[in-house]
């Protein structure tokens, strides 16, 4: 039954970035003022409009990001009186859409604005040297645990102890992506890959090789979210947001309940499901997370659109490629268009343009319902949103 | 950058597990109330919710759960040790805890391998339980 204050997703915007870095000149503040007004602007609204605002960062910590709804509100020089910094890890932008949803059904606020920036290309501030060992990670960083490669390196090995999973079968949803990105002009790999130039590159940490890894860049992008009846006056077509979940298990690896089985992914899927109710047919794009490959493979697994175990027959044969029977990952991923630390925002910006049929020679054709799945941590949380044309 | 490897920082939770290491024991805690031991040490059992928890002298034996072979280091303090072995190693006694498995040939490790503890002294203070195939 239709609501007014149903939640729609109004605007959107994203950084250009090239060679992965950000073409403007800004702060990574400056980027996250710079998309916002761009997404709400191409609404028809204004910053002064907003009084909802939620965002996840890794910018200014310690420091002013530790408050981070506060920082950037404090930059836009606007009074929210709902905010939302919600951290879950990459994920968090899903979760963002659902607590902006039901804030918005509840009318604790009007126009909820979703952000994200992040400049660690430029500032060479992503490493591998791991997290401070304190609390949990007094039990992992010391080892020399990989992170976060290592933890998904750990779910892959076992995945392929339990089930037969393949490191071909894994190049397979790089080389699909890839090809998706040779259509997106913003994607930063464009480059031809085969599963063969996986399986050669670089080894980090047994089985995942470098091209099983996500890219490392900048990004910056931004939401807007209304109710349907406000959305009747604005510029754009509602994208309508019609299911969310999400649920997390563990942050160190060592804790996960079970390394080849991705459980927040499932609770998230089922709850988003049943809420929009949709199954698995109805779903026409599907944009999940991929900070690695295996990641995907045991997202597809958890969110039912396989058997558990049966992954990577499901993504053989280039079963998520253009043309293939299962688009997914329709701007390139993380692996190939942009992988700015926390990759959620750009499944929910890719998904809504995908709906709004702006994607050019990626867009799949006819699509009305798609499903958006973030993973955060180390396989640690999970956040699914449910997105139909209005 | 610092080259000093990370050590623990030791916290009243963590504090009986690291000084029987350096003493040359594992010890981790066992519920007074559903039996269970469990990793990492916390105030409350994760697995009943209990507080009635002591230390308990383990076997030092497992399997390993599930690794990676580290090809490139986490940082550069780890650099000299590539390739090297992290693993989840799963107790006999049922937690899993991430350690290293301590071997000249890191291709020969395999889910499923038996293990059993060993002791690294790193510092005067700190020991770490290592592990190696039996």
């Amino acid at each position: 039954m239709k609501n007014g204050r149903d939640p729609v997703i109004v605007g959107l915007a994203d950084a250009p970035i090239e060679d992965g870095k950000f073409v403007t000149k800004a702060s990574v503040l400056g980027h996250a003022a710079l998309v916002a007004k761009a997404a709400v602007e191409e609404a028809g609204l204004t910053l002064d409009d907003v009084d909802g605002l939620l965002t996840a960062g890794m910018w200014g910590v310690p420091g002013p990001g530790q408050l981070a709804t506060v920082t950037l509100g404090e930059y836009l020089n606007i009074m929210p009186t709902y905010v939302d910094g919600t951290n879950i890890g990459g994920s968090a932008f899903e979760a963002h859409v659902a607590h902006a949803a039901m804030a918005l059904r509840e009318g604790y606020c009007e126009v909820a604005l979703i952000v994200y920036s992040s400049d660690q290309k430029s500032l060479r501030s992503r490493n591998l040297g791991g997290r401070p060992s304190v609390l949990s990670m007094q039990h992992e960083t010391p080892y020399g645990m990989p992170t976060p490669v290592g933890g998904y390196a750990m779910a892959a090995q076992r995945h392929m102890h339990e089930y037969g999973t393949t490191s071909e079968n894994l190049a397979e949803i790089a080389v699909a992506t890839r090809k998706w990105a040779q259509l997106n002009p913003a994607a930063t790999r464009r480059d031809p890959l085969t599963v063969d130039d996986v399986l050669s590159s670089t080894m980090i940490s047994e089985p995942l090789h470098l091209l099983d890894c996500c890219l490392v860049t900048d990004g910056a992008g931004a939401i807007v979210m209304t109710t349907a009846e406000r959305a009747r006056d604005l510029k754009t077509k509602p994208v309508a947001v019609k299911g969310y979940g999400e649920a997390h298990t563990h942050w160190a690896i060592g804790e996960m309940p079970d390394l080849a089985r991705l459980l927040p992914a499932q609770k998230a899927g089922e709850t988003a499901m049943k809420m929009a109710g949709v199954s698995h047919s109805d779903i026409d794009v599907v944009e999940v997370y991929d900070s690695f490959t295996v990641t995907v493979l045991l997202t597809l697994e958890a969110l039912g659109f396989c058997k558990i175990g049966e992954g990577g027959d499901f993504v053989s044969g280039q079963r998520t490629a253009p043309g293939g029977a299962f688009p997914m990952n329709t701007n390139g991923g993380g692996l190939s268009a942009l992988h700015p630390g926390m990759y959620g925002m750009f499944l929910l910006i890719e998904a809504s343009r995908q709906l709004r049929g702006v994607c050019g020679d990626r867009q799949v054709a006819g699509a009305e319902t798609a499903l958006v799945h973030g993973t955060g941590g180390t396989l640690s949380s999970g956040a699914t949103v449910i997105l139909q044309k209005d | 950058m610092s080259t000093e490897k990370p050590l623990p920082v030791i916290d009243h939770d963590s504090a009986p597990y690291w000084e029987a290491a350096h003493e040359g024991r594992l010890d981790i805690p066992l519920c007074g109330d559903c039996g269970k031991h469990h990793f990492y040490p916390r105030a409350i059992c994760p697995h009943c919710h209990s507080d009635n928890l002591k230390f308990d002298t383990v076997s030092g034996r497992g399997e390993v759960h599930t690794f990676t072979i580290a090809r490139r280091p986490a940082g550069p303090a780890f650099a000299d040790d590539v390739p090297y072995v992290v693993a989840l190693i799963e107790l006999e006694e049922g937690p899993r805890m991430m350690s290293r498995i301590q071997t000249d040939d890191p291709e020969s490790v395999r889910i499923g391998a038996k293990v059993e503890v060993t002791f690294v002294k790193a510092t005067d203070e700190i020991t770490f339980p290592y592990f190696r195939m039996t």
